[in-house]
């Protein structure tokens, strides 16, 4: 063809049209979003972290994170699977396990746990939306029983005169479990004192489970955002607190709620794992029975189990049964039968 | 204020493209090409050949079926064609090309003047079932046949919600024609009988709502502002958020005495028995980010959509979809030279801009879609089941003959799941099944004897 038929210009192209079934529009909504959005939720409290128990804290969370992506990368790239290692969703679960553990871990054992919990509790059920259980507390269990006197090694911290004391190189839970309730005021130095580090976040515990404060910050902008419901926390913590007053340790309701509320893994768990979609019933009823269910059997560990702490193992239940909930528990169809 | 129904979307609504444009009269085209399916029901046959000449209102096809309506020639001219052409509900159909003689003659004898009051009820019902009208919101269901319910009604509901985004011809009636409306709606009255007569409108539309009001002033019916939310126009959610009624599963409006039309239908109905015009026209709106010059056209049927844009403009940007009807519930066309008919509400064109969403993944469980359901479903269940065939399971566990398909999870889906494809897929094979069982069951009996 010559230079001068090919400057002609093109007879005006036909538009060609994309056919697909409706709708045709979508909100902007996607997985990646709402991830890093829970990502930047639990930011505070992991920042509170590196202030509070220094260095170690960030090593771990960032091992916990690097080893999570990266491990769900490999996996990907190995299966011939599109790589959606990046969607935040890794990211909180390697960020989310190194917060529910000790932080004087070794690093080495954070990165286990990560590798466990993307590759046997994420990937090998299907990837995301697939895994029956909360692919962070799957590694915190594996290293719970590979590693137990690792894994409830705490931080020795300093006390209220600037020493170090045995006493405190436990959770309060810990010593709630051993020692009793006077002796765990005893240490703080006084009941307000001891809720006022439950609530700051000044206490000893797992790394980013401390800060009620800042937990609870970053729970209620997800409730903003709508990413979570509030019933779900609410529900869950309510449950704790009821369940804990009324069980107390000299007779019904001598118990102390707010110690019980605050302590432990409880605000983490509430707002940041019990409210994980993947692994929670889908309707606003299944999941108050999810949450209710996970604070009943949180109580029952803390108060007569043999750990001072369930929320994990509460959760790791209640996801078990998240199938059975979904199957017997769904929204009333319209038009069927009485419904006004 | 009335309740509002349970789920629900707050789509952007896109209708400032086309809200303040006038209903403008397109100029007549030189060719109208008619299908002869135009409604639910038995497709009609034409009763003209090439060749012959015919006026604007003359019937030109027509089927022995109870469920149909008449189609008439839009325009006044000369068949031209008649042949298998481009569809915009089901590809490709049988069509009647009538090449324009410029004069737009009506038939001897229209339009007429006639006063609605003096008429009995059977010559009301006669004159609407003889002008064609069906359902134009989009359903396109006989509406002679409506009329004429098996079960008492004592209420007639006017769907104005118009919650389709971008959709602005209904809007523009109510406020430019809330005469016409409220007549037809007086007429409807009379002929089912009932004393409350209700026209819904989203509380969007403020201005429509006070030309409805000071054109309902004096007569039984009442304006119902709606809550601005989607499918707030379904007709299931209208009758419940205005009567409180629940149409039960499997039923229909007339199960809780009720009967909804379709605003623009109700304008027709006026036309239709007034001056007994048949319905050879309507105003569509034409709009969408990819069309020039959005507006509400006054269009004959028959009109090619290739025509249509070209008045408006033409395209001024890439489109990426050309849409029959909204965005969330119309249907994608391949060509342009699909003709608008009876039930085309809209025309519109979309960029990528608006159509382009991420991969579809796995269901993430995150129940955005549960929440949006107005049906009360499990739209997530729903998908997944019918991605594996399990279309038992979705029709016994999951109820999806409830599905409305108003496209609300698909919607808010992060993980961009095809939710409402999947429940089609679902109901089409279960329908199947039920015609397969069917069949077999008769041939047993035959059989037997």
């Amino acid at each position: 063809m010559s230079e001068e038929a090919m400057k002609q210009p093109a007879p005006p192209k036909e538009p060609t049209f994309v056919i697909s079934s409706s709708p045709h529009i979508r909100d902007d909504e996607s997985i990646d979003h709402i991830m890093w959005q829970v990502n930047l939720a639990l930011a505070p409290a992991a920042v509170f972290a590196v202030c509070w128990f220094g260095i170690p804290a960030l090593i771990n969370m960032l091992v916990g994170i690097i080893f999570a992506i990266g491990s769900e990368y490999v996996w990907q790239r190995a299966m011939g699977q599109p790589i959606t290692a990046f969607d935040g969703s890794a990211c909180i679960t390697g960020l989310l396990l190194a917060m529910s553990m000790s932080p004087l871990l070794p690093p080495y054992m954070v990165a286990i746990g990560s590798v466990l919990a993307i590759v046997v509790a994420k990937q090998s059920m299907g990837g995301l939306g697939f895994n029956i259980f909360n692919p962070a507390h799957i590694g915190r269990a594996a290293l719970m029983v590979s590693w137990p006197v690792a894994m409830t090694t705490w931080s020795a911290m300093k006390d209220a005169a600037g020493g170090v004391d045995a006493m405190t190189s436990a959770t309060p839970l810990n010593i709630l479990k051993l020692q009793g309730y006077d002796a765990l005021v005893s240490v703080f130095g006084g009941q307000s004192e001891m809720y006022q580090a439950l609530f700051l976040g000044t206490r000893n515990g797992s790394l980013g489970e401390t800060s009620t404060v800042l937990l609870l910050l970053g729970g209620l902008y997800l409730i903003w955002k709508g990413y979570v419901n509030w019933v779900v926390p609410a529900v869950m913590i309510l449950t704790v607190g009821l369940l804990t007053w009324i069980c107390g340790p000299a007779g019904l309701f001598t118990g102390d709620p707010v110690f019980h509320v605050m302590a432990g893994g409880l605000m983490l768990g509430a707002f940041f794992m019990a409210t994980d979609m993947v692994t929670i019933p889908m309707t606003i009823k299944g999941q108050i029975i999810f949450a209710a269910g996970a604070g009943a059997i949180t109580v029952l560990i803390r108060l007569a189990g043999g750990y001072p702490e369930g929320v994990c193992y509460s959760l790791l239940l209640m996801n078990a049964v998240t199938p059975l909930i979904d199957r017997l528990v769904k929204p009333r169809i319209f038009g069927a039968g009485e419904g006004k | 204020m009335f309740k509002s129904f349970l789920g629900g979307i707050h789509p952007k609504d896109g209708k400032e493209l086309a809200k303040d444009q006038p209903i403008e009269a397109m100029p007549l085209p030189t060719e109208v090409v008619i299908p002869m399916s135009q409604h639910i029901g038995a497709p009609c046959t034409p009763t003209v050949k090439v060749g012959d000449m015919v006026k604007r209102g003359q019937v030109i096809g027509t089927s022995e079926a109870f469920m149909h309506a008449d189609i008439h020639a839009s325009v006044s001219g000369k068949v031209k064609k008649i042949d298998v052409l481009p569809h915009s509900g089901r590809i490709s159909c049988q069509a009647v090309v009538i090449e324009s003689d410029g004069k737009d003659e009506w038939v001897e004898g229209m339009p007429l003047h006639r006063s609605w009051q003096e008429m009995d009820r059977e010559d009301i019902l006669a004159a609407i079932q003889s002008a064609g009208i069906v359902g134009m919101g989009g359903a396109t269901f006989p509406a002679h046949i409506k009329l004429k319910p098996s079960k008492p009604v004592d209420v007639l509901i006017v769907n104005g919600a118009e919650c389709e985004p971008y959709l602005t011809a209904d809007y523009r009636l109510m406020l430019e024609e809330p005469d016409r409306i409220v007549t037809g709606v007086r007429i409807l009255a009379k002929i089912l009988g009932v004393k409350e007569s209700y026209i819904g409108i989203e509380d969007n539309k403020p201005d429509a709502i006070a030309a409805l009001e000071r054109a309902c002033e004096g007569t039984e019916v009442k304006v119902v502002p709606l809550k601005t939310k989607y499918p707030q126009g379904a007709e299931k959610m209208l009758i419940y958020v205005i009567t409180g009624r629940e149409v039960p599963c499997g039923g229909l409006p007339m199960d809780v005495g009720a009967v909804v039309q379709n605003a623009g239908t109700v304008a027709a109905v006026t036309d239709a028995v007034v001056e007994g015009l048949p319905l050879t026209e309507r105003v569509t709106t034409v709009s969408g980010d990819a069309v020039r010059q959005p507006k509400n056209l006054r269009l004959r049927i028959g009109t090619r959509y290739r025509d249509v844009i070209a008045y408006c403009g033409g395209f001024s940007q890439e489109p990426d979809k050309l849409l029959a009807g909204g965005p969330m519930m119309g249907f994608a066309q391949f060509s342009l030279d699909v003709p608008v008919m009876k039930g085309s509400s809209g025309i519109l064109g979309l960029t990528k801009k608006l159509t382009a969403h991420g991969k579809e993944r796995a269901c993430i469980r995150c129940g955005r879609c549960v929440k949006a359901c107005p049906m009360g479903l499990v739209p997530s269940m729903l998908s997944i089941l019918g991605e594996r065939a399990a279309y038992a399971s979705a029709r016994d566990d999951y109820g999806v003959m409830n599905c409305i398909e108003c496209g609300s999870c698909t919607f808010v889906c992060p993980a961009k799941r095809n939710i409402v494809q999947y429940i089609r897929l679902t109901k089409g094979e279960l329908r199947a099944e039920m015609a397969r069982e069917k069949a077999k069951a008769a041939k047993g009996k035959e059989e037997k004897k």
